[in-house]
């Protein structure tokens, strides 16, 4: 037993019940008095110049309030870390997503027929769709003025001396890995509201993960509109699903704002799920050339990596997911030299930007699914191979991460285990593995790491918490609710979790990186922290012993071993505000981890502490079809501590389908730039009929810097999917498939090819 | 063309004016105010919008309003109304972790309602048939699916405690439904 009375419980999520009513308000809800309704119209070209644009119908149409182009709003308005993307393009489209004008009207209805009636002429330019075909000389320029399709970004780490090491080494295998575009798929559509006060005073209600970054965002949108100085508010509804898609600013927020503006009345954005589809972000896609060795007795020599990363049309995360895939390129299994170079490529095609997983589910399948051609060449089985190459605790690994709590050993043996026990292997099935390693502590890609929390009890014993941090259905709400009714002898239903407002919560950098319950909530923590201490300086007054001789347990304070002396919370709270001089329990803590920036070599430890996992499958293939089927798959991850093992489990189960999806099934069908599949019949997602028997085993390694021992484990569930999956049909039918997602017709070709062969 | 309409909503008789056009889900989000039924596709493609007609769970973006005239009409808001305390369906999703972000739970629940309403025994494939057309992104669907079976192990026992109609404030629902239609339980 772990000692906790709260930490550890499997308490429903705090919103459930509203939820299950039908009362939770999401975006789609927020109606305000006067909402006008904005549209967007998009470009109808990949590559074109606009050469005129008639708005005068749109205009004219009864009921619309305003037409915006991409000629009325402030020059200097750019979006995105590379600022190449302004929120409506005036003179130039570089993929069909981009937004080139936007209406305001009465209704939805009326702005839609307002856009339709929108007139564009354009000037089609020749446009480049493969990234590698971008790469070469005489490409058409997507963007002229940066005067080459290559981004200017330094992805590339080096360690060792790779080219000795490959050299040495026994065995060596190379070869190449794709993998496409993916998207989020949050079953709530994305959508804004936004709206000025008298004095120009600027309130969003968005679903954002980034509550304060998105405030800074809009800050330097009042700037560029000439409103530098005013206060922005941001407001989250419920979030229905976020997995990294809200995690920078759209245009349609700007374009709410900037609608707002011109009529002085809010503005709603709502998109529709084809616009969802066509107009947000999705994972980045990837062409990865991996080589990789290892000596006689099957230690990994060295890695070397060369990646091109299709970046679109304009730049949002998508280009930063480098830096997360050099964690699991120079730190997953032991591996003494490693090289790793990226380059994301300008192309007419859509773009990405943040995914659950952060790039790391592109390396890990490339490294995984080479783990096991490198094993099957040394001659060795893949698990024991995995086993001579274990990280372990204590482990610094060639970018400088320092390993402290590690329970991949136990990750692996229980995923063995569960997998090898029981019914042997049936004709036509295979079993596969595939690892992880992801930041558990949070990641410093930003000058803060850090998340606040305000803390105030009131004269009930009851809890409000004010924290930086988001739920936007992960369970955030209960990560918080937990850690502090564990640290102040409460329940956990005694506890309000406020992450809502920018105006009453203090900064966050957002919801990333599995950082929330271990920043957020060791923020909570010590806030907890400080207001026990307050209460019990007070109550140790009151009972004539010292601080340290008091506990906080069951709704109560009282003196150890002395059952006598002693008083429910909220009597002691009531005596403490209503004495003399009046006490009011409030707390407060920043908590920023210890975590580095990545320097000029990106070497650092860029978290405290590192999340570890291993995943396996079995699959069944149908040799004449190609259908993979999954018969059951076993995923045990090192997550420090259980704060709450059953919305733990719900991510990794959540997690696990998402890269099945990613291995299997999912994909956004782009040609020549345009997306051939904006719905759900044609996405495709993985069903209740397609559910599969998932078994989460938690290794317990009580991380010494986590809130009670706990680390991040929001998007490790799909970090090692895809090549566990892709290495167990390699067991099954000696077919290896190196492209995402493993679709029944690439299987099948390659079986066909195989057979050709022998 | 405006119409008037009449119909059986959560249990009370309403009428009230349509446009041809609308759909159900427009029906109830927009001129009725009910927010509980969601919009994820407009398409009939993600089961976000899922009601109760007449005892058949169906998606309300593709369903006509005009349709549901003499017809009785079940929403989420309907279903732990009369005692305040959740039907033991909303209950169960509470309790075995089947609500994350939580924009799939209504229709969730909703088409597990029209299963269990029939048969609260329904075995796993039978439930997966019913929710294939419901899509979560969050849960994997792993505790949809635990919480879907333990409600229809509760339904079963409070249907086996003969008594259990009174009891369990779903069927209360339900029953007032039927008793104003002139139907009989089963
Ligand atoms: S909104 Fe009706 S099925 Fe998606
Ligand atoms: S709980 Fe988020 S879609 Fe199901």
């Amino acid at each position: 037993m772990s000692g906790y009375n709260v930490v550890g419980q499997r308490v429903p999520k705090l919103d459930a019940a509203q939820k299950a009513m039908g009362r939770a308000e999401y975006i789609q809800d927020v109606r305000l008095p006067g909402m006008l309704f904005g549209k967007i119209l998009y470009s109808r070209h990949a590559h074109a110049r606009i050469t005129a644009m008639d708005i005068s119908k749109a205009r004219a149409l009864p009921g619309v309030h305003a037409v915006l182009t991409g000629k009325d709003i402030p020059s200097k308005m750019r979006m995105g870390f590379y600022k190449d993307n302004p929120p409506l393009k005036a003179d130039k489209v570089c993929c069909f997503r981009d937004e080139i004008a936007a209406v305001a009207a009465v209704s939805e209805a009326v702005a839609k027929k307002a856009v339709s009636l929108i007139e564009v002429e354009y000037e089609p330019l020749p446009a480049v769709f493969d990234p590698e075909a971008a790469m070469e000389k005489n490409a058409p320029l997507v963007h002229e003025a940066h005067k080459s399709n290559v981004l200017k970004l330094p992805w590339k780490l080096h360690y060792g001396d790779v080219e000795a090491a490959d050299k040495a080494s026994a065995y060596v295998v190379e070869d190449r890995f794709t993998t496409t575009w993916v998207t989020h798929c949050c079953l709530s559509t994305s959508g804004a509201v936004a709206l000025f006060d008298a004095s120009d005073n600027l309130t969003v209600y968005s679903n954002t993960q980034i509550p304060s970054l998105a405030q800074k965002d809009f800050l330097e949108t009042l700037g560029a509109m000439g409103l530098k100085g005013k206060r922005v508010r941001v407001i989250k509804p419920v979030i229905g699903g976020g997995f990294g898609s809200k995690l920078d600013t759209y245009a349609y927020e700007h374009i709410a704002i900037l609608l707002a503006h011109k009529c002085r009345k809010p503005v709603k954005i709502l998109f529709d799920r084809k616009e969802e589809f066509e107009a947000t972000s999705t994972r980045q896609p990837t062409v990865i050339y991996i080589r990789q060795g290892c000596d006689k007795e099957g230690h990994l020599t060295f890695r070397d990596i060369r990646m091109v990363l299709d970046n679109g049309g304009r730049t949002s995360w998508g280009a930063t997911t480098p830096s997360v895939m050099m964690m699991p390129i120079t730190s997953l299994y032991r591996v003494p030299n490693v090289r790793y170079d990226a380059k994301c490529v300008y192309t007419n095609n859509t773009y990405a930007q943040a995914m659950r997983g952060y790039g790391n589910p592109q390396a890990t399948f490339a490294i995984e699914s080479c783990m096991d051609m490198l094993a099957q060449k040394a001659g060795i089985d893949p698990v024991a191979f995995r086993r001579i190459n274990q990280n372990e605790p204590g482990d610094v690994t060639p970018q400088g991460f320092k390993i402290t709590s590690c329970g991949l050993a136990q990750c692996i043996d229980a995923v063995e285990k569960e997998l090898t026990q029981g019914r042997p292997l049936e004709e036509g099935e295979g079993i596969g593995y595939a690892s992880l390693i992801h930041v558990g502590g949070g990641a410093r890609i930003y000058k803060s790491d850090g998340c606040g929390a305000i803390l105030k009890m009131d004269d009930y014993g009851r809890v409000d918490i004010f924290t930086g941090g988001t739920d936007m259905g992960q369970g955030l709400d209960n990560m918080i609710a937990q850690i502090v009714a564990e640290e102040l002898g409460l329940l956990a239903e005694d506890i309000n979790v406020v992450h809502t407002d920018t105006d009453v919560c203090p900064w966050d950098v957002g919801a990333h990186a599995s950082r929330s319950t271990f920043v957020a909530g060791n923020a909570a923590l010590w806030a907890a922290r400080r207001a026990k201490q307050t209460l019990l300086a007070f109550g140790a007054k009151l009972f004539e012993v010292a601080p340290e001789d008091l506990v906080m347990e069951n709704r109560t304070v009282s003196v150890k071993n002395d059952p006598e002396k002693t008083m429910p919370v909220d009597k002691l709270l009531r005596k403490a505000h209503f004495s003399p001089g009046g006490t009011m329990l409030m707390a407060d803590y920043f908590y920023d981890p210890p975590n580095e920036n990545m320097g000029k070599d990106f070497k650092c430890n860029l978290s405290v502490t590192y999340s570890f996992g291993v995943h396996g499958v079995r699959v069944h293939v149908d040799k004449e079809t190609g259908k993979v089927t999954v018969k059951n798959y076993v995923a045990a991850h090192d997550v420090g501590r259980a704060i709450n093992p059953m919305l733990l489990e719900g991510q990794v189960y959540g997690g696990v389908i998402m890269g099945l999806g990613y291995a299997l099934s999912e994909e956004v069908m782009i040609k020549e730039g345009q997306i051939r599949n904006p719905n759900f019949r044609d996405y495709k997602l993985f069903t209740a009929k397609d559910a599969v028997p998932i078994k989460a085993p938690v290794i317990e390694t009580h991380d010494p810097d986590g809130p009670f021992g706990a680390k991040g484990i929001g998007e490790p569930g799909c970090v090692p999917t895809a090549p566990a999956v892709a290495n167990a049909i390699y067991q099954a039918v000696g077919v290896r498939i190196k492209d995402l997602p493993i679709t029944p017709e690439k299987v099948l070709a390659a079986i066909l090819k195989q057979s050709k062969g022998s | 063309m405006t119409k008037t309409i009449s119909f059986i909503l959560n249990g009370d008789e309403i009428s009230c004016d349509i446009q041809d056009h609308w759909t159900l889900l427009h029906l109830l989000r927009e001129e009725l105010g009910l927010i509980g039924t969601k919009e994820g596709c407009g398409n009939g493609e993600c089961g976000a919008c899922t009601v109760i007609v007449d005892q058949l769970a169906v998606n309300s973006c593709l369903y006509l309003a005009a349709d549901v005239q003499g017809k009785q009409v079940q929403t989420i808001e309907g279903l732990a109304v009369h005692t305040g305390s959740l039907h033991p369906i909303q209950q169960s999703f509470v309790d075995n972790g089947g609500i994350q972000c939580g924009f799939c739970t209504p229709g969730m629940i909703m088409s597990a309602k029209a299963l269990l309403d029939k048969d609260p025994k329904a075995d796993q494939e039978a439930v997966k048939h019913a929710l294939a057309g419901n899509i979560c992104r969050c849960t994997g669907y792993v505790q949809i699916l635990d919480s879907v079976a333990a409600a229809g192990r509760q339904m079963a026992k409070n249907q086996g405690e003969g008594a259990a109609a009174a009891k369990d404030p779903g069927t209360i629902t339900q029953q007032s439904m039927n008793k104003k239609a002139g139907e009989v339980i089963t």
